[in-house]
């Protein structure tokens, strides 16, 4: 099943309706990475409150999406994960290094919008 | 009385889906909370990913098993892959020869409460791990 990604503003969202498999986690890491530059955007969120799970493939897949999402010169902003998957993370020694995640979307694009903000280059006064 | 197994055929990605789903959906119907639940499908979608990256195809059988007043969720890996030479090595943390992450083994079996590993060098691997309600 293929991910909808939403172009809003600034930002890529990705929201993932239902159960993926390891080709279609690829397909979405890829999409975008490639995405990205097509549009120009300055931050990706990935919206994975409908997961049930989050297995060492997804969890890795997410962390290199974000990694090369870095690399392309963009932010990426991983959200909703669930309570009971945050806890099978952690027994299971998963980390999200160097990743930044949020509560849910709201939060995802607070986040970026401060992140973004914070590293543009502040602007020109004008003279007076 | 509960000897009905569910065997999920593990030949494709797809399959990892298919198997963590009816598991959880056992598990589920055994009242497992939501926090275990997790857990277990976490645990067959690692089980099921080592068969596809280790042995091709493989399945994972799901049953019921009780223990006194007990019951639990039991889950099968069972393939005719390579099988592993070194099984202590392979169960040690962080420890796998494939490019995934490397935690598979070791942390299956902190995520479940039973672990048993079978595997002779080309004979295969078959993997037993058990979850009891509390």
């Amino acid at each position: 099943m293929q991910v909808p990604i939403l172009k809003q503003r600034d930002y890529l969202i990705a929201s993932i309706q239902a159960a993926l498999t390891d080709a279609d986690l690829l397909q979405l890491r890829d999409a975008l990475v490639s995405q990205v530059g097509t549009y120009r955007s300055r931050g990706v969120i990935v919206d994975v409150t409908a997961l049930d799970v989050m297995d060492s493939f997804a969890v890795r897949t997410l962390r290199d999406l974000a990694h090369m999402i870095r690399l392309r010169g963009a932010e990426t902003v991983i959200v909703g994960i669930q309570p009971e998957v945050s806890f099978a993370m952690v027994q299971l020694g998963l980390t999200l290094e160097g990743v930044s995640t949020a509560l849910d979307l709201e939060e995802g694009l607070a986040y970026l919008d401060k992140k973004l903000r914070i590293t543009a280059p502040p602007s020109v006064k004008k003279r007076g | 009385m509960h000897s009905q197994e569910t065997t999920v055929p593990v030949n494709a990605d797809i399959d990892i889906v298919t198997a963590r789903q009816k598991g959880r959906e056992l598990a589920r119907d055994l009242g497992f909370t939501s926090t275990d639940l997790a857990l277990i499908a976490t645990a067959i979608s690692e089980l099921a990913r080592n068969i596809i990256l280790y042995a091709n195809s493989g399945e994972i059988v799901l049953s019921v098993v009780e223990n006194g007043s007990r019951r639990g969720l039991k889950v099968v890996a069972r393939d005719d892959g390579p099988g592993i030479p070194d099984i202590e090595r392979a169960l040690e943390e962080g420890f796998s020869t494939s490019r995934s992450l490397g935690l598979g083994l070791s942390g299956v079996r902190r995520l479940m409460d039973e672990f048993d590993i079978v595997s002779e060098v080309g004979n295969g691997t078959t993997v037993t791990v058990k979850k009891w309600r509390l």
